[in-house]
């Protein structure tokens, strides 16, 4: 039995009261773990994210090392009560594709020629899910990852958008991704808008689709924005003389 | 008394353009614009912007005074861990004592700690260490203390102050390594108030009057010291 | 009590015993103190049930999931708990990805274990049709960040998600209101390590790396002892362990407290 809901109102407004061109609610907190090198862990309407980094650090199995650079590694992962029936632990395909395409977008902003032989490793935890996990992962990731001193280019910034009931819409949430026509996770660096994660699936004209690239683009410096926010806070009040001097004995 | 300065917390991405600016530190330029490629502080020093890390994995660099872990023993060198991506090689004719080949673990062990120098780092960022100067030394006593090695400068202090201040307190003997480990020897007590005034440079890097705030800490333990 | 990649530093081992042999820990803490425990409940909407649970800086959280399976053969008339631990290298340099090591699967036994001997949960409650249909109680542990003793941190969180769950009766069976699966018994546990002939009440990370014997004591709000894990390779004295169970029995109070009221 599928019962058709209604996405978009009369007034073109979505369930969630959001427009078609609005992002839910995004919240950024850097730093929050102790252990790992940098993190940082992110709300994005009811996605929960916590993703931390670790490196550059000597690299194993030690067949995997690239004698020129860092080689930049991610694990995304849903904890099994990220969703409404519980997940069984551990990678499967799709936490595997995503991890790929999600590690090589960071790639291609990190200065890893600094680092050879070494891996710098991005792990993802999605602790709770509500459709665009994936671009909240590396958004998320994307701040751990300068908070763990990395040399990047830029930040990696990451929205989905997609078409609803005939409408293009951006940052669909579970019914929306559930019941839409069509859903793409883009990630880019905001400085270049170079795309470096896009998938897609569902049907969309080319006309819709450069459309919907627009928007998404624009959304992703929003977000390239909280993003910045969200690491100066962590450093907001900085005001006093710093001295190099060498080691004293 | 310095003047405080306000200092800019830089993203990487940023942009660092100043008038005839070259590219430093923690920076890159792409298209006639420099940009930051690091978390860190804005900073303008004859002619190039830098930006100063305040994280990150410590990267040694040639002449650095690091503490070490010794990790592994071969029968001609030792294998140390300097809490940076690369494990650093200590052959034996770069310690002071004359060591036979097979010999090394009479010397150093697996978990002994050590205070050395960087002595090279090629273009790979293959790293080697040296004990052949005065300050190295196998550390026999006292106790390891780690830190981000972004906040050495903090805990050294503006020529040495903040460590000056904490040993004149505490009456430790102590060695600011550039890799974020600190090696403290005292007293009982006074090691524990050291690490403490360590600690709290640590979580308070970045707070304005830190030295007051640590010389009145100790100051409320120790008394009044001028 | 993990594989450990990391060497210590001996000036570290050493450190710690002189410090401990004048009743001091490094982070100021005296031999017999826990670090402080903070129960968030309900961090996460998808789990029919969850908490998050921090001593000191270790960082835990556990979601509860519940769904519709068979029973076992030998208790037609009972629910089925599975207890699992997920130590994601997210929390450590030292853990690594993959199916769960031996030390995730005693980590998660002896939480479970605690759970299951004191019958905190009305197992015979969580049936639905004798034989045929029980509901399966999923306890998942997941490490955010470890800091040393994930035993008792474990057992924090799950005790306190358990407390927070409501059976899904409406998504999972159709028509009823959820109700509270509610809890019967508060068992918490408290973990003692031994340095040399020294006991550390909650081991910090670096005791954890150096400790030569561990006791884990779960003890009831009777004070009486209902789960026990003793782990490495040294050793304890008859006096030793009844010395760490009044000390489980001391702080447990304590701890029990904090949940109840988080």
């Amino acid at each position: 039995m599928v019962k058709k809901l209604k996405l978009i109102d009369s007034k073109g407004l979505r369930m969630d009261g959001r427009k078609p061109d609005e992002l839910r609610p995004i919240k950024i907190e850097a730093g929050v773990l102790k252990r790992a090198d940098g993190s940082a862990y992110l709300e994005w309407g009811k996605n929960k994210v916590m993703a931390g980094v670790y490196g550059p650090r000597e690299c194993h199995p030690r067949h995997m090392q690239n004698p020129a650079k860092a080689i930049v590694r991610c694990r995304y992962n849903m904890v099994s009560f990220s969703v409404d029936d519980r997940k069984r632990p551990g990678p499967d395909r799709r936490s595997t594709e995503i991890s790929k395409v999600a590690g090589e977008a960071f790639s291609s902003v990190v200065f890893g020629e600094q680092f050879p032989r070494t891996s710098i490793d991005v792990f993802i935890e999605i602790l709770q899910a509500d459709a665009g996990t994936r671009c909240a992962g590396i958004t998320a990731a994307s701040v751990a990852l300068a908070d763990a001193g990395i040399p990047m280019r830029d930040l990696v910034a990451a929205c989905a958008f997609g078409k609803v009931q005939g409408k293009m819409v951006l940052d669909l949430d579970k019914e929306e991704d559930n019941y839409g026509e069509a859903d793409v996770p883009l990630a880019i660096i905001p400085r270049t808008e170079e795309i470096v994660l896009l998938q897609m699936d569902g049907s969309l004209t080319t006309k819709e689709l450069q459309q919907g690239l627009k928007t998404g683009i624009d959304a992703c410096k929003q977000i390239y924005q909280i993003q910045k926010e969200a690491l100066k806070r962590r450093y907001a009040v900085i005001l006093e003389e710093e001295e190099t001097t060498e080691g004293d004995a | 008394m310095d003047t405080p300065v306000k200092r800019e917390v830089v993203v990487p991405g940023d942009i660092l353009d100043g008038d005839g600016l070259k590219p430093g530190a923690g920076t890159f330029s792409d298209e006639g614009h420099i940009y930051a490629s690091l978390l860190g502080i804005r900073n303008e020093q004859s002619g190039y912007v830098n930006v100063i890390p305040l994280g990150g994995r410590y990267i040694p660099r040639p002449g650095d005074a690091v503490i070490g872990k010794v990790v592994d023993v071969g029968s001609s060198y030792w294998l140390v861990d300097l809490n940076s991506p690369y494990p650093a090689p200590l052959r034996v004719n770069e310690v002071p004592w004359r060591v036979d080949f097979g010999d090394t673990a009479r010397y150093m062990d697996i978990e002994d700690t050590i205070l050395a120098k960087v002595l090279d780092v090629d273009e790979t960022r293959r790293v080697s260490l040296s004990m052949k100067d005065q300050t190295s030394r196998k550390l026999t006593d006292g106790q390891i203390v780690e830190i981000s090695h972004a906040k050495v400068p903090r805990v050294i202090g503006k020529k040495g102050s903040m460590i000056d201040l904490i040993e004149t307190y505490t009456k430790c003997r102590m060695f600011v390594a550039q890799n974020g480990r600190i090696w403290i020897d005292g007293e009982m007590e006074d090691m524990i108030n050291a690490v403490a005034a360590v600690r709290m440079i640590e979580e308070q890097a970045q707070v304005m009057g830190l030295t007051e705030a640590v010389r009145s800490y100790l100051e409320g333990i120790y008394g009044k010291k001028e | 009590m993990l594989e450990m990649t990391e060497a210590v530093h001996e000036l570290t081992r050493s450190h710690i015993l002189r410090l401990a042999a004048a009743g001091k820990r490094g982070d100021g803490r005296g031999l017999e103190d826990q670090r402080p425990v903070s129960i968030q409940k309900g961090f996460v909407e998808t789990a029919e049930g969850s908490a998050r649970a921090k001593l000191g800086n270790t960082d835990i959280l556990v979601g509860v999931k519940m769904e519709i399976g068979q029973p076992y053969p030998d208790s037609p008339d009972r629910g089925v708990l599975i207890t699992n631990v997920e130590l994601t290298p997210v929390a450590s340099p030292d853990f690594e990805s993959g199916p769960p090591r031996p030390a995730a699967i005693e980590l998660a036994r002896v939480v479970d274990r605690g759970i299951r001997e004191t019958e905190t949960v009305d197992m015979e409650k969580l049936c639905i049709e004798s034989g045929e249909k029980v509901w399966l109680l999923f306890i998942d542990i997941h490490v955010l960040d470890y800091h040393g003793n994930l035993f008792d941190a474990s057992n924090y969180a799950a005790l306190a998600a358990l407390t927070n769950t409501l059976v899904p009766i409406s998504s999972k069976l159709g028509d009823g209101k959820d109700i509270p699966l509610g809890v019967l018994h508060y068992p918490v546990s408290v973990t003692v390590s031994k340095i040399g002939d020294i006991l550390f009440v909650d081991p910090s990370l670096e005791e954890d790396r150096i400790a030569d014997a561990r006791l884990t004591v779960t003890t009831d709000e009777d004070g009486h002892v209902r789960a026990m894990q003793k782990g490495l390779e040294g050793s304890f004295t008859l006096d030793e362990v009844i010395r760490i169970i009044s000390l489980s029995q001391k702080t447990g109070k304590k701890v029990r407290k904090t949940i109840l009221e988080a």
